[in-house]
């Protein structure tokens, strides 16, 4: 937004490359310890839960089919949700990216005399950096979610989408806490950090009244939005304040209130290993002398119709945001969020991140997996993420290739070359014994390699390398046919 | 019965005792064995780096050099699933109807190792002996790529005199990812210290798989790391006999 200075966090188009930005995270024994720990322990919760649902591929495939019917349909599905949330009293407003999103929410705030505004836990919001700029804008945003008010007090980040403060153990929370509330004697015991955050929350509750939230599920057939959540912060903001205005994502919509049915199935058990989350709230526009008597929804396309119109990349926006794909990801649990320089970490982020940014910026991220598929077999909605890297990765190079930068960059150059080798089996057969002589300077004595220039110095400095062996295969094949047998 | 082997570019240059082990161990169980002297690489170097023109190159290779063969038996997981996975995509993408049906009816004969002995030779006994402590890593290519299931561990139960420990974590990746090892190498290097400590609380000998990728990325560290535990392609482990023990014992 050009003319208003605020300080955008977790921007992609500001954040370093995922190698890079890994560096600093890969040696914080605390940061590693706090991330590989919480991810245990979530991700043998949903181990438990799932293994105990027979039908759970069948409810994977369900989710699924739900979740694609509502991206083949979405401008109709889009378009009954607006008039029926409109019959019922809401007002719906239609964003075409992150600035407009942003002014909407602003003037909507303005109309109602607002300086303070809670919130709800929406990870879209911090998608459009709402938070900064509206303190720019002179309106303060209080968090409601208890991770969120840990990161908003603490001066954090958001690192995981389900637990965003997933990176911060116990001890560090204490210590927020007696910072920013000013209570010396606080201790780390949970019951007291949950006393506290209560106090702190209850005046917010009783005083601001004005709240922001996401949406979990838009419900075309009746209108409605739900949210699930665990501490019922969410559930004070949807019945003291006069006015509530929902951000969320053109995807976030599916056809029939029954599909919840589906859909709150698969998402406890992904996001948090539980049957039923704690605190499902739904509601529809307004209710006389009951919650809100104001609602708006801001539906925020901000590229996502950009990625609908691709086939491969499509089913990116099926996404339910369980975070299953980061608590399974080998990647995820030794770097933790923060590296990937976008709200949406993991897997999931590292995907959906560069297409939201039109694959002008996060470019590294669709290098920042293994292919392991782990994620893709916990997907509660099948996205078969790997293929989407890969997709992602092609468009990479093919934006790369050409410039002149990357022509000698050596990974370009190698693979380059790797093509034309391959292509003739007595190209490749020189190159092995070409391979060979060349790394005999870098072999020592006991017949491995230790060190290796440019790129390969990638791979020794954890690794060595056996030096190669005199004689491939394919030779010592040849040899045993002329000789025969 | 006839088969053809696909040693796999990194096999032929890299790791040829495992060729050698797969031709000892196929012929022993009666195969009659070819090997297409031409034969390069698959492809999923280029595929999973984002060069898929070049992929495509190799794909393209690959499907018209062993159309007519009976069989095609390839010792490395990860080839196997980039065939299975990938190649429809590429070819899909490029519309080549001929080279579409051509692919569609060597699919089905395509077999990785495991998946040959097992279910197309119906041998769970290769009458192997190899006595040492031997940890089993499940490529992930393998367990969620092409879904080996229950086929290596068949195959190591019958080895005779092996001691079997088992890997914790069995399904977390090793941090190999082929070019993820260097353009990422210090995630990869963390996540294989992750694998190494899972590895060194076996006790085991020897850790093996059944693709040398995994093992070229933990032998490597171990080797650097003078772990006292040496890497193995199970074709290794199978090839072997008490009259003739595998190469890596020698």
């Amino acid at each position: 937004m050009s003319g208003t200075s605020y300080h955008p966090v977790l921007d992609p188009a500001l954040a370093p490359p995922f190698p890079k930005a890994v560096l600093p995270v890969l040696r914080n024994p605390q940061l590693r310890k706090n991330v590989a720990h919480a991810i245990d322990v979530i991700q043998a919760k949903r181990a438990r839960l799932v293994a105990e649902k027979v039908d759970w591929q069948e409810l994977r495939s369900a989710g699924a089919a739900i979740r694609e019917h509502s991206l083949a349909h979405l401008g109709a599905y889009l378009e009954q949700f607006e008039a029926r949330c409109t019959a019922a009293g809401g007002t719906v407003h239609w964003a075409a990216d992150a600035d407009e999103a942003r002014r909407i929410i602003l003037e909507i705030l303005r109309q109602e005399n607002a300086s303070e505004v809670i919130k709800i836990k929406t990870m879209t919001s911090a998608e459009i950096q709402l938070n900064p700029f509206l303190e720019a804008a002179g309106i303060k945003a209080y968090e409601t979610d208890l991770a969120e008010i840990i990161l908003q007090l603490g001066h954090e980040e958001p690192s995981h989408i389900v637990v965003p403060a997933l990176h911060v153990n116990r001890s560090q929370v204490r210590e927020i806490f007696a910072q920013s509330m000013g209570i010396k004697d606080l201790s780390d015991d949970p019951k007291a950090l949950t006393a506290a955050a209560r106090n702190y929350l209850r005046q917010k509750f009783l005083t601001v009244p004005t709240a922001i939230s996401g949406a979990n599920f838009l419900v075309a057939e009746t209108g409605s939005v739900a949210i699930v959540e665990s501490e019922g912060n969410g559930r004070m903001c949807l019945t003291l304040p006069n006015t509530m205005i929902t951000l969320a994502g053109i995807e976030k919509v599916i056809p029939r209130f029954q599909d919840l049915e589906v859909m709150l199935q698969v998402l406890a058990r992904s996001a948090t290993g539980e049957r039923m989350n704690p605190y499902t709230s739904v509601w529809s526009g307004v209710t006389p002398g009951d919650g809100p008597q104001r609602f708006h929804v801001v539906l925020l396309d901000n590229g996502r119709s950009k990625i609908l119109a691709k086939n491969t990349e499509r089913q990116t926006l099926r996404c339910i945001r369980c975070a299953a794909c980061m608590n399974s990801c080998p990647v995820y649990r030794q770097t933790g969020g923060h590296a990937y320089g976008s709200v949406y970490p993991g897997p999931i982020g590292a995907i959906l991140t560069p297409q939201l940014m039109q694959m002008n910026y996060a470019q590294s991220l669709p290098y920042a997996s293994s292919l392991c598929g782990a994620c893709y077999e916990v997907c509660p909605v099948k996205i078969n993420i790997p293929e989407v890297l890969l997709e992602l990765r092609s468009q990479v190079v093919n934006q790369e290739r050409g410039k002149a930068a990357k022509f000698f960059d050596p990974m370009y150059l190698g693979l380059r070359a790797a093509n034309l080798i391959f292509s003739r089996a007595w190209l490749f057969h020189a190159a092995q014994y070409l391979g060979r002589v060349g790394l005999k300077l870098f072999t020592g004595k006991d017949g491995w390699i230790h060190r290796l220039p440019s790129i390969g110095g990638e791979w020794t400095q954890t690794r060595d390398l056996r030096g190669l062996p005199k004689q491939p295969f394919h030779s010592w094949w040849a040899a045993r046919q002329k000789g025969g047998r | 019965m006839r088969a053809s082997l696909f040693i796999t570019c990194y096999n032929d240059t890299l790791f040829p005792e495992t060729g050698r082990a797969v031709v000892r161990l196929l012929e022993r169980l009666g195969v009659e064995l070819d090997f297409h002297p031409k034969q390069t690489c698959c492809g999923q170097m280029h595929a999973n780096t984002g060069f898929r023109g070049e992929a495509f190159c190799q794909a393209k290779r690959f499907v018209r050099m062993y159309q007519d063969v009976v069989a095609v038996v390839i010792p490395s997981s990860s080839c196997v699933a980039m065939i299975r996975d990938q190649y429809p995509g590429l070819f899909e993408e490029l519309g080549n109807e001929e080279l579409r049906r051509q692919f569609a009816s060597l699919l089905p004969r395509v077999y990785e190792l495991s998946e040959f002995v097992v279910d197309q030779l119906g041998v769970d006994d290769v009458g192997a002996y190899f006595p040492h402590r031997v940890t089993y890593h499940a490529s992930c290519h393998g367990l969620r790529g092409i879904h080996l299931g229950d086929r290596p561990a068949r195959l190591m139960n019958k080895v005779r005199g092996m001691e079997q420990v088992p890997l914790a974590n069995l399904d977390r990746c090793c941090g190999f990812g082929g070019t993820f090892s260097v353009k990422n190498g210090e995630v990869s290097s963390a996540m294989l210290a992750v694998k190494l400590q899972d590895l060194m609380a076996t006790r085991a000998e020897f850790c093996t798989a059944l693709d040398n990728s995994c093992l070229m990325h933990l032998g490597g560290a171990m080797h650097r790391q003078y772990a006292g535990m040496k890497t193995i392609h199970l074709a290794e482990i199978l090839a072997s006999t008490e009259a003739e023990p595998a190469e890596a014992l020698l």
